[in-house]
């Protein structure tokens, strides 16, 4: 088994890899930002996997939409820092735990 | 001239139509009293003259017409259609004839009530709902009539239904009527299970082959609804407060027509009815009782409509007697007559009850202690229910006397020797007796003697939109009976209103066979002396001792007139047995059921899902990265479901 040249299977595993941390990383973590980029991490994962997809069936329809998760990404990246502008404007902190008022 | 005939059904009910929503939505119109009371009249009057028409050229063959087929399903089709034969043409005249006159009658009585455009929207749809009950050729054309007279009768009788006693009386008489109509309906079902039609002519046709225990429980149960609608023993309780309503309507739907609806089905059915003979004795027991109760506690009232109120429940009596002996055609003709000489009464005692509440000075304008004396001044009123309580007392030759002497006779005649028919006809003469000596006593008290009302003003006579169909009706009521001479003169051959009706109904033959010229002349000279006699008598009592000839004859009654005054107490005794254990039930048994089983379930499911709420809501944490895990463990879960699933 040559393990020196890549393969669908280790870009997909480098995929998995990248998905589960930023998985974690969105879990675990309390900064803000922190949290913010385990997201765009997990975006990218999937981009990764998409883009292998279509290489490996030659379809362009998977890079073609991987060109618009870019886009939502890029989109969402200027929501959600606006939401932590405003968020450490109101409370002078960026930890999601302390922003507990979404309760009952 | 048979394109004209859906006019006749349909003509109404524009009216009401027009005259209800037009003068719901436009004010103008609401106040323009005679432009509403002409267009009602009218829609009554144009079918009046159709029917007349029709009556003219009638040849024989019922004309019939069928506006759309109503329902169908399986073997059941239910057709709009209706009949014009010679029981409905009669019928049909009655009812737009004496129901134009009192359209007209009521644009003078009515005028300057607020729901003056109410009141004859209600009226037209009375006429249209009655048009539909003895038109209709099926049982189901008929019901929707039978209800929409129920209906139209309690929408009237409440009308000034800001008065609670009067919306009191609407619901009775509604409720009264309904007992009366689960037996119709119950009816109407076994004779769709029986004969596998709903038409009059099929079931007519199936009698001859129908079992006779079913023949008896249709026909008894097709009694009872009449009962109801007619007001007989047990449920004619509703009938003398019915007259809270307008007086107009006392005489339209309370003597002339409605009331009369069950006497048209019994006759309408006759050979059902004469093919049960123990019903026959049933429904003329009842209505004998009926008779005799009902007269006696006339007697003992002092308010004017409701003495003619037992006055026709009495009256009532003698038509089921009639129809028990057999004899249908001597029962529709004293509809006829009756409806001529009680709409005429009614009117009269409309106009009376107007002149006495314009005085403003009587406490209550129906009682006839505060009256007196009002032929004075009232000569037209006072004429003609003179005319008509003679005739209603039998008085020779008068339209009473012909139909109520050939009821009596009939039920001479139905036996030769001395059996329950005999004890009927007794009781019936009696009936007939006390019915002059009330009426009698009615017309003295309102329209003769001294003056009882205050001195000063004096009431005035109606006008003429009211004095004109009592004139008309007074009329009617003197040459209506010779429609239907009796046996004596040319053995029959002058009876018209028996010839005519040959077709459609076969009498009793038994009657005519028993006749003989002796009976007859008998049974009209004992007739005749008697009513004769008892309005004498009581005209000179009272025109001796004016008022205080009551006092004579509450000696005279003894300890019954207690019971005559209260009515014999049935109201109470209804109150006892059936209502107070009703109210019971519904305070102590289903006032529980509702508040804990239904408002239990209502409440219950609100608590259920609150108390649910109170488990889960505590997942709601507040902490971002809680809500993330579960996000993350739900696609997990839906995830490894599909994959693996």
């Amino acid at each position: 088994m040559d393990l020196l040249t890549p393969t669908v299977y280790s870009y997909l595993t480098v995929a998995l890899v990248m998905f589960a941390l930023g998985t974690i990383g969105v879990i675990t973590r309390r900064n803000g930002i922190v949290v913010f980029m385990c997201i765009e991490l997990m975006l990218n994962a999937v981009n990764l996997a998409l883009i292998t997809f279509s290489n490996m069936w030659n379809d362009p329809a998977g890079s073609m939409l991987v060109f618009f998760v870019m886009v939502v990404a890029a989109a969402e990246a200027v929501v959600g820092l606006a939401i932590i502008i405003a968020l450490f404007r109101n409370q002078q902190d960026i930890d999601i735990n302390q922003v507990n008022i979404f309760k009952w | 001239m048979q394109a004209l005939f859906p006019l006749v059904i349909l003509l109404p009910l524009l009216g009401s139509a027009l005259v209800g929503l037009g003068g719901f939505v436009a004010p103008g119109f609401r106040r323009n009293e005679s432009l509403l009371g002409g267009l009602a009249t009218l829609m009554v009057a144009i079918p009046f003259f159709i029917i007349l028409a029709a009556f003219l050229t009638f040849d024989g063959q019922p004309l019939q017409f069928s506006l759309f087929s109503w329902m169908q399903a399986g073997d059941l089709d239910i057709r709009f259609s209706y009949e014009f034969d010679q029981l409905s043409l009669v019928m049909g005249m009655i009812v737009t004839g004496v129901g134009a006159l009192i359209h007209l009658y009521s644009i003078g009585y009515m005028h300057g009530d607020p729901g003056y455009y109410k009141f004859f929207a209600y009226l037209n749809l009375f006429i249209f709902a009655m048009n539909n009950l003895i038109l209709g050729d099926n049982f189901a054309v008929m019901f929707l009539g039978w209800e929409g007279v129920g209906l139209c009768s309690y929408l009237l009788i409440g009308f000034w239904y800001q008065d609670m006693p009067k919306a009191e009386a609407a619901q009775k008489a509604f409720i009264a009527n309904r007992i009366g109509d689960v037996a119709m309906i119950i009816a109407m079902i076994m004779v769709f299970r029986l004969v596998g039609s709903l038409d009059f002519s099929d079931l007519n046709q199936a009698v001859a082959s129908m079992p006779g225990d079913q023949v008896f429980w249709i026909s008894l149960l097709v009694f009872i609804a009449a009962t109801g609608k007619s007001a007989q023993i047990p449920l004619f309780v509703w009938l003398p407060d019915a007259m809270a309503g307008p007086t107009p309507v006392s005489a339209l739907i309370h003597a002339a027509t409605m009331v009369t609806s069950g006497i048209y089905l019994v006759a309408r059915l006759n050979p059902l009815f004469s093919a049960s003979p123990e019903v026959m004795a049933i429904i003329v027991v009842v209505a004998a009782l009926t008779a005799i109760v009902a007269a006696l506690i006339a007697m003992a009232q002092n308010d004017i409509k409701k003495v003619l109120a037992y006055s026709t429940v009495s009256q009532l009596g003698f038509m089921f007697m009639a129809l028990g002996a057999g004899a249908y055609t001597a029962a529709i003709f004293h509809v006829m007559t009756h409806a001529f000489f009680k709409a005429c009464l009614f009117l009269g005692s409309g106009s009376v009850i107007h002149a006495m509440e314009h005085m403003h000075s009587v406490k209550d304008p129906q009682d006839i202690r505060t009256m007196g004396g009002l032929r004075k001044y009232m000569p037209a009123t006072s004429t003609t229910f003179w005319i008509s309580t003679l005739a209603i007392s039998g008085i020779i030759p008068l339209a009473g006397f012909f139909s109520k002497d050939e009821i009596l006779a009939s039920l001479f005649l139905f036996d030769t020797g001395f059996d329950l028919y005999k004890i009927v006809w007794l009781v019936a003469s009696l009936t007939a007796v006390l019915t002059a000596v009330y009426m009698t006593r009615l017309t003295m008290l309102t329209f003769e003697g001294k003056q009882r009302y205050p001195e000063g003003k004096h009431p005035h006579e109606s006008p003429a939109t009211m004095t004109i169909p009592l004139w008309i009706l007074a009329a009617l009521a003197v040459v209506g009976g010779f429609l239907g001479l009796p046996y004596l003169i040319g053995h029959g051959e002058y009876h018209l209103l028996n010839h005519w009706l040959e077709p459609v109904i076969r009498n009793n033959p038994a009657i005519e066979a028993n006749a003989s010229t002796g009976k007859e002349v008998f049974l009209i000279l004992f007739s005749t002396l008697l009513a004769i006699g008892a309005v004498l008598f009581t005209r000179n009592l009272y025109r001796k001792h004016d008022l205080e000839a009551d006092v004579k004859v509450k000696k005279a009654f003894g300890g019954l007139f207690g019971a005559m005054q209260g009515k014999f107490y049935l109201d109470e005794l209804y109150q006892t047995v059936f209502i107070g254990p009703f109210m019971m039930i519904g305070k102590k048994v289903l006032s529980w059921f509702d508040t804990n089983i239904v408002d239990g379930a209502v409440n219950g499911s609100g608590t259920v899902v609150g108390s649910i709420g109170e488990v889960f809501r505590r997942l709601q944490g507040g902490l971002i990265s809680n809500y993330l895990l579960l996000i993350t463990g739900g696609v997990l879960v839906m995830l490894s479901y599909l994959i693996f699933g």
